[in-house]
């Protein structure tokens, strides 16, 4: 990864342009030709750096419910009850944390009943209490990791 | 607030937006809309508040944002909202959130961090904490360990596509 690649990343964690040619928009800001913007773009799609180039979604108002969760993973279980939350599809992200509360997921579900659903069936199979921490209020940061 | 057909285009690009010089006019093509239609959906969508964002998704990993932590403090409800808009400016801030307290866990407001490694974020910390006048408060720090899972296409319905959306 090069300067021009940190400056192409930098510029396109704000927003991409929703017009007939958003490429050569972008381009002409970072002082490119709109073909090495494309070559850069899908050699960082190809290395790994980038996850994706696209759309994220506002889960809520799709209709969707989404919560943080976490349990407390006595540290002999921690194997076992790993492969038992991840084997939910409705659990999108895990972390291990350093804290007591050990254990840190995400459950993105279509409706609220089914968020219920899947703490009741986390909890009945792992015999562990779920903390249920879901969103109150969103403070607006400008998303940015520096490259 | 969204049709059918936005629900297709949706779920069309969120896997990416094609790398031509005409991407909306491609996806148009693959969805029988025109690409006027598709601008006028997406710049809709967007101004809803539907799509949050649209742009490069980064490993932070990759770009040596190593360390990840999760800030959680106490904080008294009257004060709530303005520290977590005084919070979310600082430019290290990843995402700031008001989470309800449980038993055994008393914290309500939440913070993330990314930096290149532990004694960073802790220093970026403490300037929050010193600049925000919040160094009494009651809190703790949650670096994470490990990562066993992360998808981005999080909810499966069950009659339609799945949409990818942010959390991290």
């Amino acid at each position: 990864m090069d300067t021009i690649d940190r400056l192409i990343i930098n510029q396109l964690q704000s927003d991409f342009p929703i017009c007939e040619t958003p490429y050569q928009v972008v381009a002409e800001r970072l002082g490119l030709t709109e073909a090495c913007l494309i070559e850069r773009l899908q050699a960082l799609l190809d290395n790994g750096t980038l996850t994706r180039f696209g759309p994220l979604y506002h889960a809520e108002r799709m209709g969707g419910a989404l919560t943080l969760a976490a349990v407390k993973v006595p540290t002999e279980r921690f194997a076992e009850v790993t492969a038992l939350i991840n084997a939910f599809p409705e659990v999108a992200h895990n972390y291990a944390r350093s804290h007591e509360l050990n254990m840190w997921f995400v459950i993105a579900t279509e409706s609220l009943d089914q968020q219920q659903k899947t703490i009741t069936a986390i909890e009945q199979q792992t015999g562990l209490r779920v903390y249920n921490m879901p969103k109150l209020n969103e403070y607006f940061v400008g998303l940015k990791l520096e490259a | 607030m969204f049709d059918a057909r936005d629900y297709e285009l949706l779920a069309h690009v969120q896997l990416g937006l094609p790398l031509c010089p005409r991407p909306y006019e491609a996806v148009g093509t693959a969805l029988d809309m025109s690409e006027q239609d598709v601008l006028e959906r997406l710049n809709r969508l967007k101004q809803q508040g539907l799509i949050k964002r649209l742009g490069v998704i980064v490993k932070h990993h990759r770009l040596g944002y190593r360390a990840n932590a999760m800030i959680v403090w106490n904080v008294p409800e009257c004060l709530i909202k303005v520290l977590g808009q005084r919070i979310s400016q600082f430019s290290f801030v990843t995402l700031c959130y008001q989470r309800p307290k449980q038993p055994e866990w008393p914290y309500n407001l939440y913070c993330m961090i990314h930096g290149k490694d532990r004694q960073t974020v802790l220093a970026q910390l403490e300037q929050l904490n010193a600049d925000c006048g919040i160094e009494h408060l009651e809190s703790a720090v949650l670096f994470s360990l490990r990562c066993f899972k992360q998808r981005g296409a999080l909810y499966q319905p069950i009659d339609k596509p799945s949409l990818a959306h942010g959390y991290y």
